[in-house]
This record gives C-alpha cells, sequence and structure tokens, in this order.
C-alpha cells in the first residue's frame, strides 16, 4: 500500500481554526499519510513560539456562550474591551476540562509524526514577522513549492 | 477478551488524542502483539473501526461497559 498524501493550507490565527489543520494532519500521520501544511497570512499565528491564541465572539453568531450570555448581551456587548480576553480564557479551560488537546500539543505530536509545517515566505515578509518568532523545524516557501507536494496528493484542503 | 501485551488508559481524553496516543503506543508494540485501550470518548467506537481498517492494524474487539468502552487491537 502506498503512501496517501494529505496536502492543507491554514490560513486563520484564531483559537478555535487553530483546531482543524492540526488535528487533521495529526490524525491523516497517525493513520499512515505523508502530510504537509502550508501557513499563509494569519495561519502564520499558528507557527509562532508563543501562540497565544484567542476566539471572539465579535462578528460571530454561531458560538455559544456560557451561562446564556448571549441572552443578557446584545450584538454589540461582543465589542465590549476585555470580552475577547474572557471568551478566550473561558473556552481554553473548557476544552481542557474535556479533554481536548492543546494546541500546542497537537503541533507537538505532527512535529512527532512529521508532518511538514512551511510558513509562507512571501506573508513572513509582508508581515515584519522574524524566524525567531517562529517554532524551529519549519520550512520557508512559496506556491510553487506547495504544489510540488499537493499536485501529487490524494486529499487537499484549504482551511 | 482479556489477554493483550499492552493497556493503555485514555479515559478523560477526547478526539483526536485517543487515537494519536494509542498509536504512539502500537509504534513500540511488536507484530502480533495486542494492545487494549480504554476509553470515555463515544466518537472513538467509529474512530478506531476506521483506524483499524486503513492502518492495517486489526480491531479484535469493541465493547461498551459502564460508560467506557474497551478495544482490542492487534498490531499488524
Amino acid at each position: 500500500m502506498s503512501e496517501k498524501k494529505l496536502a492543507l493550507i491554514a490560513t486563520k490565527g484564531t483559537l478555535d481554526w487553530a483546531y482543524p489543520p492540526f488535528i487533521l494532519a495529526s490524525t491523516a500521520a497517525a493513520i499512515g499519510y505523508e502530510v504537509q501544511i502550508f501557513f499563509t497570512f494569519y495561519g502564520l499565528q499558528l507557527l509562532k513560539k508563543d501562540m497565544n491564541l484567542k476566539v471572539s465572539p465579535l462578528g460571530n453568531p454561531g458560538m455559544p456562550m456560557p451561562m446564556g450570555m448571549d441572552k443578557w448581551f446584545p450584538t454589540i456587548g461582543t465589542a465590549i474591551p476585555g470580552m475577547e480576553a474572557m471568551m478566550s480564557s473561558m473556552m481554553k479551560s473548557k476544552m481542557k476540562s474535556k479533554g481536548v488537546a492543546s494546541v500546542a500539543e497537537l503541533r507537538e505530536l505532527c512535529q512527532e509524526a512529521d508532518v511538514k509545517l512551511i510558513a509562507c515566505q512571501m506573508t513572513v515578509d509582508l508581515f515584519d514577522m522574524q524566524p525567531s518568532e517562529f517554532i524551529d523545524g519549519i520550512d520557508y516557501a512559496g506556491a510553487a513549492t506547495f504544489f510540488e507536494f499537493a499536485g501529487e496528493s490524494d486529499v487537499n484542503l484549504f482551511i | 477478551m482479556s489477554e493483550y501485551t499492552e493497556k493503555f488508559d485514555a479515559t478523560g481524553l477526547n478526539c483526536p488524542l485517543p487515537i494519536l496516543r494509542s498509536k504512539k503506543v502500537l509504534s513500540s508494540m511488536n507484530t502480533g502483539d495486542v494492545l487494549y485501550v480504554i476509553a470515555t470518548d463515544s466518537g472513538s467506537v467509529k474512530d478506531f473501526d476506521a483506524f483499524c481498517k486503513q492502518t492495517g492494524n486489526q480491531l479484535l474487539d469493541s465493547s461498551e461497559a459502564d460508560g467506557k468502552y474497551h478495544y482490542y487491537i492487534k498490531k499488524a
């Protein structure tokens, strides 16, 4: 059985959207897929040493609010200063209590399983990011490099 | 089922950790060895089935008792 391949593009840098690429990549690797994730634009936050990811209730009507808060906070209330930090820490503690892995843990599992993590060089330059801000063991490349792998992959997802 | 080579307790862990950690334990085992996994994640029933089908490992037994899920996996 020749190895299957999974190519992912991760474009989002929030706590909630950090999960899909790392869950899919680590699971695929466990099943025997060769996996690459191409991180571009806000997805680059997922490669930072210090991720400090947040989730925002602002403009996110699908987000379940704890303790019926959506009833006493109108939409505008989700823009109150501190709301994002509070929601982020509440979500993190809820995840912990439910046995959901942290993003850092899933990322480590991906690296242990030889999932190739590629930072989009163009975005790194665009946002004046420094390689020292990122974890070790990642590659820096462009779209053509992504296609070299994606072109022969069995599954390609844009997240 | 009661015979196994190694046991892994995935109680309290949620998707995809039961699979990922079990895979890690399996990697350290020999062909023909049996891994016994206990989990509380209800989604793991279908996941262990799918995991075994795709990796060639054999799911010898999958059962539920008292809110816990028990899996016996024979390493390919």
